[in-house]
């Protein structure tokens, strides 16, 4: 009964969506404001700092898209999403994109209705064990505890790792990062598994980081992205390419540092027609000229946006690895801007 | 007299002798150890026991409490300071206090929110305190559009307005209250809605545009914090009461219509779980209302939570209807008062004594219920806890001291309303047991 009930809602969300939403372009520009869907917090994602502003990740994507449309990275209205509504607050309206580290998959791209507009992070699940157990391989886990978030994918994922290599296991099922912080650090469980990038946020915040490791194998892809609903082109485009501008920006050298510098004119003609010093990318996708320029100029390029909230240099500390440029060994390629 | 016979002389004591302190084991804290703690082999062991968990608590907690660190930036800097010494690093609690209490509202507001959540206790004394003068009820009444006014601010007008439509169906409702009162209700009620529906938008945008009178806008969602959880419990408690009041005497009634509705609204509110009617208002009204409708979201969860809260307040009532003995309905027939005044004159005074421990239960699990809103993404105290405070890379895992602040604050608040109900009860008892 609750489940057809749910499956209608959704229905007639997908009808009400491709109605109401196929000028959301339109609707951003007259509003003066984006209306963007983030996490509730996620650390290094989505966090608010002592004066109310949201900042981080995930955030940083929102304020770009901000930019290229209005040109002000702070006309964005947040709204916090949790993981339960987040599909059906996009698809009701009430947010014109979600940025909130939500995997591409197969159903909800296609059964939901929903449009991702690309990666901006790669994650994977990955295990953390005390480094007194002496376990270096996740191969040699069998017969170990498991904290595991109840409900995920990441719990399908870990059967599946399990029963491939023929080891068993016991679940201690928690419910949220804090709950499996606790658990763990009390000892009810050997291994706590999620998302490689949540592990090192919790290890991060424990008081001795050096006293657990992060086991090599990544047993799943957790391709992370922003979406929008079905049924808008021009929008979800305005979205894409968006984050393939601050993609593309690291890519060609152009950051936040520069940009001004290289939005006179340069000799490279892809840099010219990104900025709009060239070309009518811009008019062809329905904003200004200087889009890219002003998504570019909100947080830097992606890569000094990674720097600042989950780099190296912070407390979360991490590697950029699969989210490295292509030409670096990752798995970051935008399109060519032609 | 025989002289060879000893003389037996009488002992007879002259001087009385010296107080003698009792003995040790039947006087002062020996005795009263001896009596009350170790009574019995299994007394003494139990007395051990809890004074060992004593101990522990107080030697975990007290450290802990005293060799806090109030002035850091970050848990990496609490714990620097501490340097492996055990202690809370309640410098979170410094630096995000305004955002664990007042969300994201606007700092330069601060004041607004302050002077409302003054007024009031103002607003509430002459409910409470039956001594106070009468005429303080006039600004009871006054106060939840200044209330409105203040807070979310905007134009003085919608407030204004919203309070003639109020006067508007009293009005209505004095005029016909001698022929029926309850056709007098339904009167007032109408004329109010239509006054608010139709006529309170236009004409307080053509007011303002006259005489502005406005206070800067703040937005629902800048509302967070334990401020969002005061105006949910107070606002919703306020308005569950006479909603519980209707459906029991409704539940009670002879009409079938009348009672057929009560018993069904009352049944199936009691029946869903209070966060499905949460997810109820945050997700599924934006489906089935027009796109771009501005329907508050605040405004929404107190609507749910006053359903919630109003059915469970009908069948306290109704358990105090229901103590009541049938003498006293019959004496209300007996005088000849109409079903409406021997209800205001006789029974519910009586039955909402009755009912008071059970009202004061659920005002007091309703205040706490109000942070479930966390969970339909609204960041009240554990919202903004669990949420955004936790997330942030500088107090990511500062869980106790944000979590004992939370409990500490809801407590003082829950206590008060315990304390006051004993109050009132002690003061209505009128029988002598």
């Amino acid at each position: 009964m609750k489940k057809t009930v749910f499956l209608g809602a959704l229905a007639i969300a997908g009808v009400a969506g491709v109605m109401a939403s196929a000028q959301t372009l339109d609707d951003v520009k007259a509003r003066g404001a984006l209306n963007c869907g983030i996490s509730t917090g996620l650390v290094g994602f989505a966090s608010q700092d002592a004066n109310g502003e949201w900042q981080g990740f995930d955030v940083a994507v929102c304020r770009a898209v901000a930019a290229a449309v209005l040109g002000d990275a702070s006309a964005v209205d947040f709204t916090p999403t949790t993981n339960q509504v987040r599909f059906e607050v996009l698809n009701s309206g009430e947010i014109d994109m979600l940025a909130r580290n939500t995997t591409w998959t197969f159903s909800r791209d296609v059964d939901l209705k929903l449009e991702f507009a690309g990666v901006n992070y790669y994650d994977g699940q990955g295990f953390m064990v005390p480094a007194a157990l002496g376990v270096t391989s996740a191969k040699e886990l069998d017969g170990a505890t498991v904290c595991i978030q109840a409900g995920t994918t990441t719990e399908l994922n870990l059967a599946d790792f399990f029963r491939i290599n023929n080891m068993s296991y016991q679940p201690v099922p928690i419910s949220t990062a804090s709950e499996a912080q606790q658990q763990y650090l009390a000892g009810s469980c050997d291994v706590y598994t999620t998302d490689a990038s949540g592990l090192a946020a919790t290890r991060a915040a424990f008081e001795d980081p050096s006293g657990h490791i992060i086991l090599p194998e990544i047993i799943s892809k957790e391709p992370l992205g922003p979406l929008v609903r079905h049924g808008d082109n021009e929008w979800g485009d305005v979205v894409r390419w968006t984050l393939n501008a601050l993609i593309a920006a690291e890519e060609l050298g152009v950051t936040s540092a520069n940009i001004e510098e290289l939005a006179a004119g340069t000799d490279n003609p892809e840099i010219n027609r990104l900025l709009g010093s060239e070309g009518s990318l811009g008019e062809m996708l329905g904003v200004s000229a200087d889009w890219a320029k002003n998504a570019i100029a909100a947080n830097g390029n992606y890569g000094e946006i990674f720097e600042r909230y989950i780099g190296q240099n912070t407390p979360i500390g991490l590697a950029r690895g699969l989210n490295a440029q292509w030409t670096e060994g990752g798995l970051l390629y935008a399109p060519p801007f032609r | 007299m025989s002289g060879s016979a000893p003389k037996i002389q009488a002992f007879v004591r002259h001087d009385t002798l010296p107080s003698v302190a009792p003995p040790v084991s039947e006087t002062g804290a020996v005795k009263w150890l001896r009596e009350n703690l170790f009574s019995s082999v299994g007394n003494s062991i139990m007395t051990l026991l809890a004074a060992y968990c004593l101990y522990a608590l107080i030697s975990a907690i007290v450290p802990w409490v005293f060799n806090g660190v109030w002035r850091a930036d970050s848990i990496r800097d609490c714990r620097e300071v501490l340097d492996g010494a055990v202690g809370g690093c309640f410098a979170v609690i410094a630096e995000r206090w305004p955002q664990l209490v007042f969300g994201n509202y606007p700092s330069e507001h601060y004041g607004r929110a302050v002077i409302a959540f003054l007024m009031l206790f103002v607003a509430l004394a002459p409910i409470l305190f039956i001594e106070l003068p009468r005429k303080m009820l006039w600004f009871t009444g006054l106060f939840p559009f200044i209330a409105y006014w203040l807070i979310w601010g905007g134009t003085l007008w919608l407030p204004i307005l919203a309070l003639v439509g109020v006067v508007a169906g009293f009005a209505a409702f004095r005029a016909l209250e001698t022929k029926s009162f309850f056709g007098a209700l339904i009167a007032g009620l109408v004329v109010t809605l239509a006054f608010w529906l139709f006529l309170a938008g236009p004409l307080s945008t053509g007011l303002s545009s006259v005489v502005p009178l406005t206070l800067e806008r703040v937005e629902s969602r800048e509302i967070g914090g334990f401020m969002i959880n005061f105006i949910l419990g107070t606002s919703c408690i306020a308005l569950s009461l006479p909603l519980g009041i209707a459906l029991a005497l409704g539940r009670q009634s002879n009409l079938p219509i009348i009672k057929m509705i009560c018993v069904m609204f009352i049944e199936f509110i009691r029946g869903v779980p209070l966060i499905t009617l949460l997810f109820v208002a945050s997700v599924m009204l934006a489906y089935f209302l027009p796109p771009g409708t501005n329907f508050d979201l605040i405004l929404r969860v107190i609507i749910m939570i006053t359903l919630f809260a109003s059915a469970y307040m009908a069948e306290a009532i109704r358990g105090g209807l229901a103590a009541l003995p049938k003498g006293q309905y019959e004496a209300g027939d007996s005088l000849g008062l109409d079903y409406w005044q021997s209800m205001r004159l006789i029974i519910l005074p009586q039955a909402l004594k009755i009912a008071i421990p059970s009202i004061v239960n659920i005002a007091i699990s309703l205040f706490k219920d109000t942070t479930l809103v966390s969970i339909i993404s609204m960041f009240d105290m554990l919202g903004m806890i669990k949420g955004p405070i936790l997330s942030s890379t500088d107090w990511f895992g500062v869980y106790w001291e944000l979590y004992v602040f939370a409990a500490l604050l809801f407590f003082v608040f829950t206590f008060g309303i315990s304390k006051y109900s004993q109050y009132l009860e002690r003061k209505l008892a009128t029988d002598h047991r």
